[in-house]
């Protein structure tokens, strides 16, 4: 169907947008700073300071994805350790077959994301707590099927192939670089993915989805297209995990524990932010850093910690920080420029 | 061809008729007025040509098409419009982002294109000095003005207005009326649920009363206001024209 007649809403001359409120120069800078020094880390830092980042870049990853699907596709998935469990397979799978472990990173995002289009055809006709029991439904289920099969180690595992030829300062180093390269992807793409028209439609299903609709807006393709999204990113950082930690094992890599904390280090950080899962992830590793020596009180003040921020902070502390200050590393928004709104204080965004 | 036409549109939740074999047809430009008490079946009517629900019999058509299997989106993007009694800004979003996300989407307007419609949709609405605000924090009139900005920045042939008037003072119906009036010169065929009568009457042409369901009345407004049916259903039964309050 077409519409006959032209949009006589259309102001007549063109609007100026930026999409940032302040200038983007220090942020460009800052991240460049922290881009060169995360690449050269294990090379300059002890080796146990490498492999602790290499942990948060894994972190970092699967909040960002988390994140994504909760905080702007308003589907709270507590299984997306099925995706971190089928990416670290599919690594094994690949590289039994003799491809290059580091090679596989990209085949097991890939597969991950074929795998997770049937899923979306079974999951999206559930909605809300049923939406979140089925996605860990589909974990396990995905876990116990793994684990029949006897080429991939079944239920006890195996190890990885392939890195053998490598001295383990090389596998270190080449599992840093590479974690740390799919950390960047992720980010950077979920960044140019939220400024785009498709991270426009991700606000409105966030704010209101009935609206979304009405608006024009595809609800169900887009959900489908960040699930998969999601899935990919999770499968990327399973098989950085697999490369990190080479002993492969069902219950280690489908671990509901991966889900606990993408869930953890988003909702401390703030959901519906791009800076909010990596601020999470930052304020994660601190307090792990400075409280691994405490035993089970460790746990203890994480859950306390997590109870404090949803009960007096419940957009995050970068959601707080946001919405005291209006400011953004990463800008997503639209702002019109004219001259009367110049001279204009807008209201602050929440 | 007409516009919109609707036929035997039957719609049951539970017990309760919505519905009832509702039919009727407008063209381009048409300004019809639905009045009715509540639970009347007005919004659900809306929701059904919106596709925001599905009637349980009955067909939709719009510009000669059947809609009856389109999603709400692509109703939107095939040029219906509509708003919601009880507003839903994007909150968290910018008053122009809202308006943007209907051009890019039920326009599918692109680029430059797309900002221009989505601003010029909140200058037509008397939003544009808003623009930059969150939505979440303007008030009541300018959530209802930008429920009706974003349905234009859809750039529809149709808007269905759901109550936009309701809880407002009388200067600023007067406003909303005068813009609502425009449309109609462009050709957009207005379709408007509302309570405050005399909003109605001063920029309608034609009047459908629903009660229970189904249409009891349809036709001039001043007639219709008058008729028998009306006065029994809507008014209570009262010899009292609503008019002349």
């Amino acid at each position: 169907m077409s519409k006959s007649t032209a949009p006589r809403t259309e102001s007549l001359s063109n609007v100026s947008i930026r999409r940032s409120t302040h200038s983007p120069i220090f942020t460009v800078i800052g991240s460049l700073i922290i881009v060169v020094l995360l690449s050269v880390a294990p090379w300059i830092a002890p080796a146990q300071v490498a492999s602790t980042l290499m942990n948060f870049f894994i972190l970092v990853i699967m909040a960002t994805m988390w994140n994504l699907l909760a905080g702007y596709a308003g589907m709270v998935s507590i299984g997306q350790q099925a995706f971190v469990g089928l990416g670290a397979y599919a690594t094994l799978y690949f590289a039994l077959k003799g491809v290059n472990p580091f090679v596989t990173i990209p085949l097991a995002a890939l597969a991950t994301a074929v795998i997770a289009v049937p899923v979306t055809f079974l999951l999206f006709r559930l909605r809300g707590g049923y939406f979140a029991i089925a996605t860990w439904v589909v974990a396990d289920t995905a876990m116990l099927i793994i684990g029949t099969i006897a080429v991939l180690g079944g239920g006890t595992g195996r190890l990885m192939p392939g890195l053998e030829n490598l001295s383990p300062s090389q596998t270190a180093h080449y599992s840093y670089l590479a974690t740390w390269i799919v950390a960047l992807i992720v980010v950077i793409g979920t960044y140019l993915l939220l400024r785009s028209r498709l991270g426009l439609v991700l606000a409105s299903i966030r704010d209101n989805e009935v609206a979304a609709r009405s608006a024009g807006a595809n609800v169900r393709s887009a959900r489908r297209t960040v699930y998969i999204i999601a899935a990919a990113g999770c499968g990327a950082a399973g098989a950085v995990l697999a490369i990190s930690q080479p002993f492969i094992q069902p219950t280690n890599e489908f671990s509901m524990q991966w889900a606990a904390e993408m869930l953890f280090v988003s909702m401390i950080g703030g959901l519906g932010t791009i800076e909010g899962p990596i601020i999470g992830s930052i304020i994660f590793f601190i307090l792990q850093q400075s409280l691994q020596q405490q035993g089970v009180w460790y746990l203890i003040i994480f859950g306390v910690f997590a109870v404090a921020v949803a009960l007096w902070q419940p957009k995050g502390l970068w959601g707080a920080f946001r919405s005291r200050f209006r400011s953004e590393l990463l800008p997503v928004g639209h702002w019109v420029r004219t001259e009367r709104l110049q001279t204009k204080t807008p209201e602050p965004l929440e | 061809m007409p516009l919109l036409q609707l036929e035997g549109i039957s719609k049951k939740f539970g017990q309760v008729v919505v519905a009832k074999e509702i039919s009727f047809q407008l063209e381009a430009g048409d300004a019809v007025g639905i009045v009715g008490p509540n639970g009347a079946g007005k919004t659900s009517l809306f929701a059904m040509i919106s596709g925001d629900i599905k009637p349980d019999a009955g067909h939709v058509f719009f510009e000669g098409h059947e809609l009856s299997h389109l999603s709400a989106a692509r109703r939107a993007r095939a040029g219906i419009g509509r708003t919601y009694q009880v507003p839903r800004p994007f909150e968290h979003m910018t008053v122009f982002e809202n308006t943007l996300l209907a051009a890019q989407q039920g326009a599918r307007a692109r680029g430059q294109k797309a900002y221009n419609l989505a601003y010029g949709s909140l200058e037509r609405t008397g939003l544009g000095d808003y623009a930059n605000d969150a939505a979440g924090s303007l008030t009541l009139l300018r959530r209802k003005r930008l429920e009706l900005a974003r349905a234009l920045a859809t750039t529809p042939r149709i808007v269905l207005l759901d109550e936009i008037a309701g809880g407002l003072t009388d200067l600023e119906v007067n406003e909303l009326t005068t813009i609502i009036r425009g449309l109609r010169g462009e050709g957009i065929a207005v379709v408007w649920i509302e309570h405050v009568v005399r909003a109605l009457t001063n920029t309608v042409d034609r009047l459908l009363c629903l009660a229970g369901g189904a249409v009891v009345a349809d036709g001039d407004p001043h007639t219709v206001l008058s008729s028998d049916e009306v006065r029994a259903v809507y008014l209570g039964g009262k010899t009292l024209n609503p008019l002349e309050q």
